[in-house]
């Protein structure tokens, strides 16, 4: 019986946006990263060739974290002592870009500095050649002080600066703008949030090629059907033609997968949860690969195996290899 | 698709006779399309009419449902494409598929932790839904002995797979279910298959490499009488089968096709590693799979596929709550602290199963947040000092304690001073950020 497969046409496509600058285009980096373009919904070759594969980032930070998980110390060891070591670590774990957290404080629990977070950001910039997103502590008022800086300091390079959001987009994108960077915009897992963010960013004139949005997530088991749906209903919007929801979306699923108790946590848990690794491991791994089937275009992960299994599942799931 | 009033009004006698209680055929018709009453109030229909109206009423993907000894597995009945636009309907089965080249001693420790598995989460109790023998023998008798010794560990409803009519004859006359999933009927086997369901009252897999083999096979074995079918894709690769799966969901859907109309089959192919098993059942729970297989048994993967599934399938407009008020937790008494959270089912759970795991007796005050998380509820205007002293009041905590210190999740210690206002005979205390350092703080802190 020869059945009609029912293809979506679409009017709308997401941005192609680049990250990073190699020398050609007056940075140090040597690779870049291209993604969006999408012209449906994710991975349905049949209706429209999907341009750029998604994009995997490692999240590093500007020194050792007191937060994270053992498994995560255990993994990275003495790498995760110097920026620059660590950088250059997870280039070698397979990253396709780097997603550098700045700290709020210092050790000592001192504030973090300007002078600081740019030493941090040129010796990763030097240890590694993949493209950046520098991500300040989350604090808008922080963000702004240790952005800026970092910002000037990187001039050239296209990195991403995040977090940008209601509280403190006007400063994160004029150093953005002034310095030929990019920006995440993040909003918490609403279509509307997102789109006036946008909007916001759109009308201080910076060109939405230079514009990544993060819709927000929550880990499995925490949440992740709202980003998941959020998601979902993003990218809908996008094909259908709403310009100021046309954006490649990053989304974090290692730092929410972490942040839960089943990654996180070995000790005076259910024996139901399993081993403990591999149960993190899972963790990360499924809540990325659900995130990715709901439209992300890069997800940035915390643990190497996690980077094998995502890339695993980006490499199948854009692969073309018969007409259905 | 469903018919309008006027098209089931050409299907109707058209006579008036007022027999059904209304006053025209059309009224009837009418009421019929708003499903405000059965077809079978009307006496006079003609047997043709009947059948297609009960075709047009037939939801889009058949409802399949798996029986044995009380335990059920349904799949199907699916409206939607997106899960934002309603609630997907019945949660994916998923099974664990064991071999029948292993000794029924090996089967049976192998499935028997599975077989007893049991995870909480946010207070549900989930589980796994039944087991599937495959024939890799080919041996008809090495099969039945493997469906009977998973039978006397399990109950649950089974999945019988060879692509040999003779072996699974073997295996559906072991297995003591009332039914059974067969896999899978294809082009070759496909006659003595559906004899086969028929037979037994098994409900039939489907396999084909293309919509125009699957619809065409379902026509077929539809036409030998039976009705309970699921569809297995065969793709290559990921993007296949995400690409025949969502496919056939539009299918069902948008084109009321019904050769098409049935629950998916996920299963691995054989040889695939844990991690890649992981990756193809998180996409069949989230890309509408109707049964899920995996080889493996393991708790570190169970529950992380069986979470996900719950948060695939709840309803995306109401989150999942608890009950507002005082809760106890390790029988609390006059001295023990109080403790304030929301109504967020994660929420109380984080809290709660914490402090229960550290023996620690304490209250908890869950106040009215719309069920909603901290942060969430308290950037929404839902948790503020206002509501939680209200909730004190309203809850009687004065009542049940001698000391008057009140601890707040350490994301909301904005709050603090609000609410010393609020209730300015209290002590307002703000406790760690996250769940996990609460037994800490309160045997340092609090004691
Ligand atoms: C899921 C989610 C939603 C879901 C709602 C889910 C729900 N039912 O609550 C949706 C999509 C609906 C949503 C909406 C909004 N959200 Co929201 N959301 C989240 C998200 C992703 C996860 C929240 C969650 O479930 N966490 C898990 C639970 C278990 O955490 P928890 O309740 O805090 O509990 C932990 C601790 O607080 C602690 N704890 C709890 N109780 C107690 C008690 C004591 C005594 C102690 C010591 C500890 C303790 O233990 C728990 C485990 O550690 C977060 C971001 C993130 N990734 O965390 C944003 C987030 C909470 N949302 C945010 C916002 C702003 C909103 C909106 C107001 C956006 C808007 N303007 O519309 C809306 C409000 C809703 C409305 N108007 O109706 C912000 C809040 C920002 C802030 N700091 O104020 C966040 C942080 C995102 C962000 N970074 O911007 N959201
Ligand atoms: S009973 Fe049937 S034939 Fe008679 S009026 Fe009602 S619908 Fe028409």
């Amino acid at each position: 019986m020869p059945v009609e497969i029912p293809k979506d046409k679409w009017p709308g496509e997401v941005r192609v946006v680049t990250i990073g600058a190699t020398s050609a285009d007056g940075g140090t980096r040597t690779s870049t990263v291209t993604v969006g373009g999408e012209r449906a919904l994710p991975f349905m070759h049949f209706e429209a060739e999907m341009p750029h594969k998604p994009m995997i980032a490692l999240e590093i930070k500007d020194r050792k974290p007191t937060d994270w998980s053992q498994l995560l110390l255990d993994e990275w060891g003495e790498a995760m002592n110097t920026p620059g070591t660590w950088a250059k670590a997870a280039e070698t774990a397979g990253a396709d870009l780097l997603q550098l957290s700045l700290s709020l404080t210092d050790a000592e629990g001192n504030p973090n500095t300007p002078e600081k977070a740019v030493t941090a950001v040129q010796s990763v910039l030097n240890s590694s050649g993949l493209p950046l997103m520098v991500f300040g502590p989350g604090q808008a008022d922080a963000d702004n002080e240790l952005l800026v800086p970092v910002a000037e300091a990187a001039k050239g390079e296209r990195i991403v600066l995040g977090v940008c959001e209601d509280k403190n987009y006007r400063t994160i994108v004029a150093a953005a703008m002034a310095n030929g960077h990019l920006v995440n915009a993040r909003t918490p897992m609403d279509v509307n949030l997102a789109k006036q963010l946008n909007i916001l960013i759109s009308d201080m004139n910076m060109p939405l090629d230079r514009v990544i949005m993060d819709p927000t997530t929550g880990a499995l088991g925490y949440g992740i059907e709202y980003g998941y749906s959020a998601m979902e209903r993003l990218r809908l919007a996008a094909l259908q033609g709403d310009a100021m929801t046309q954006l490649p979306m990053m989304v974090t699923p290692g730092f929410e997968a972490w942040k839960t108790k089943e990654s996180k946590v070995g000790d005076d848990v259910p024996a139901e949860w399993g081993d403990w690794l591999e149960r993190a491991i899972n963790w990360e791994t499924l809540t990325a690969v659900t995130l990715l089937e709901s439209g992300a275009d890069i997800l940035a992960l915390r643990h190497p195996e996690s980077v094998r299994r995502v890339r695993m599942a980006i490499d199948e799931l854009t692969a073309v290899s018969r007409e259905p | 698709m469903a018919l309008s009033g006027i098209q089931i009004y050409k299907m109707l006698p058209r006579t008036n006779c007022r027999d059904c209680g209304f006053p025209t055929c059309l009224a009837f018709a009418m009421k019929l399309a708003a499903k405000q009453i059965e077809l079978s109030a009307c006496p006079h229909v003609s047997d043709e009419s009947k059948a297609q109206l009960a075709e047009s009423a037939a939801p889009p993907v058949r409802l399949v449902t798996l029986k044995s000894n009380g335990y059920e597995v349904k799949a199907g009945n699916e409206v939607v494409l997106s899960r934002h636009e309603k609630t997907f309907c019945h949660k994916p089965g998923l099974f664990i598929r064991v071999k029948d080249d292993e000794t029924a001693a090996d089967i049976k420790a192998k499935l028997a932790p599975a077989e007893a598995y049991h995870v909480d989460y946010v207070g549900l109790d989930l589980s796994l839904d039944g087991f599937a023998v495959e024939s890799v023998t080919g041996d008809a008798s090495a099969f039945a002995t493997a469906v009977k010794a998973v039978g006397e560990v399990s109950q649950r409803p089974l999945i019988l797979m060879s692509g040999d009519p003779a072996v699974i004859a073997a295996g559906l006359e072991a297995a003591n279910n009332e039914t059974p999933l067969i896999h899978a009927a294809d082009v070759d086997n496909w006659e003595a298959m559906a004899r086969l369901a028929k037979q037994y009252k098994a409900a039939l897999v489907v396999n084909g490499r293309s919509l125009d083999e699957l619809a065409d096979l379902t026509e077929k074995i539809k036409g030998a009488g039976v009705e309970d079918m699921a569809l297995n894709p065969l793709g290559d690769n990921l993007s296949q089968r995400l690409a025949l799966s969502t496919q056939i969901r539009r299918l069902a859907l948008k084109k009321n096709f019904r050769a098409l109309g049935y629950p998916l089959f996920v299963a691995p192919a054989n040889g695939e590693d844990a991690a890649y098993q992981s990756i193809l059942a998180a996409q069949g729970i989230a890309k509408y799979g109707g049964f899920v297989v995996i080889d493996t048994f393991t708790p570190e993967l169970a529950y992380p596929l069986l979470v996900l599934r719950q948060n695939i399938y709840t309803d995306p407009q109401k989150p999942i709550q608890v009950q507002p008020g005082l809760y106890e937790i390790n029988d609390p008494t006059p001295d023990s602290p109080v403790l304030v959270t929301t109504n967020f089912s994660i929420t109380y759970f984080s809290v709660a199963n914490e402090v229960d795991g550290s023996g620690l007796p304490a209250w908890l005050l869950v106040a009215e947040a719309e069920g909603m998380s901290v942060l969430t509820a308290w950037a929404a205007g839902k948790f503020d000092a206002e509501r939680i002293a209200k909730d004190v009041k309203r809850f009687n905590v004065a009542d049940q304690v001698s000391h008057k210190r009140i601890v707040l999740p350490g994301h909301t210690a904005v709050l603090s001073g609000e609410l010393e206002e609020e209730l300015p005979d209290w002590e307002i205390k703000v406790g760690p950020r996250e769940a996990v350092d609460l037994p800490a703080f309160m045997k340092q802190v609090l004691a």
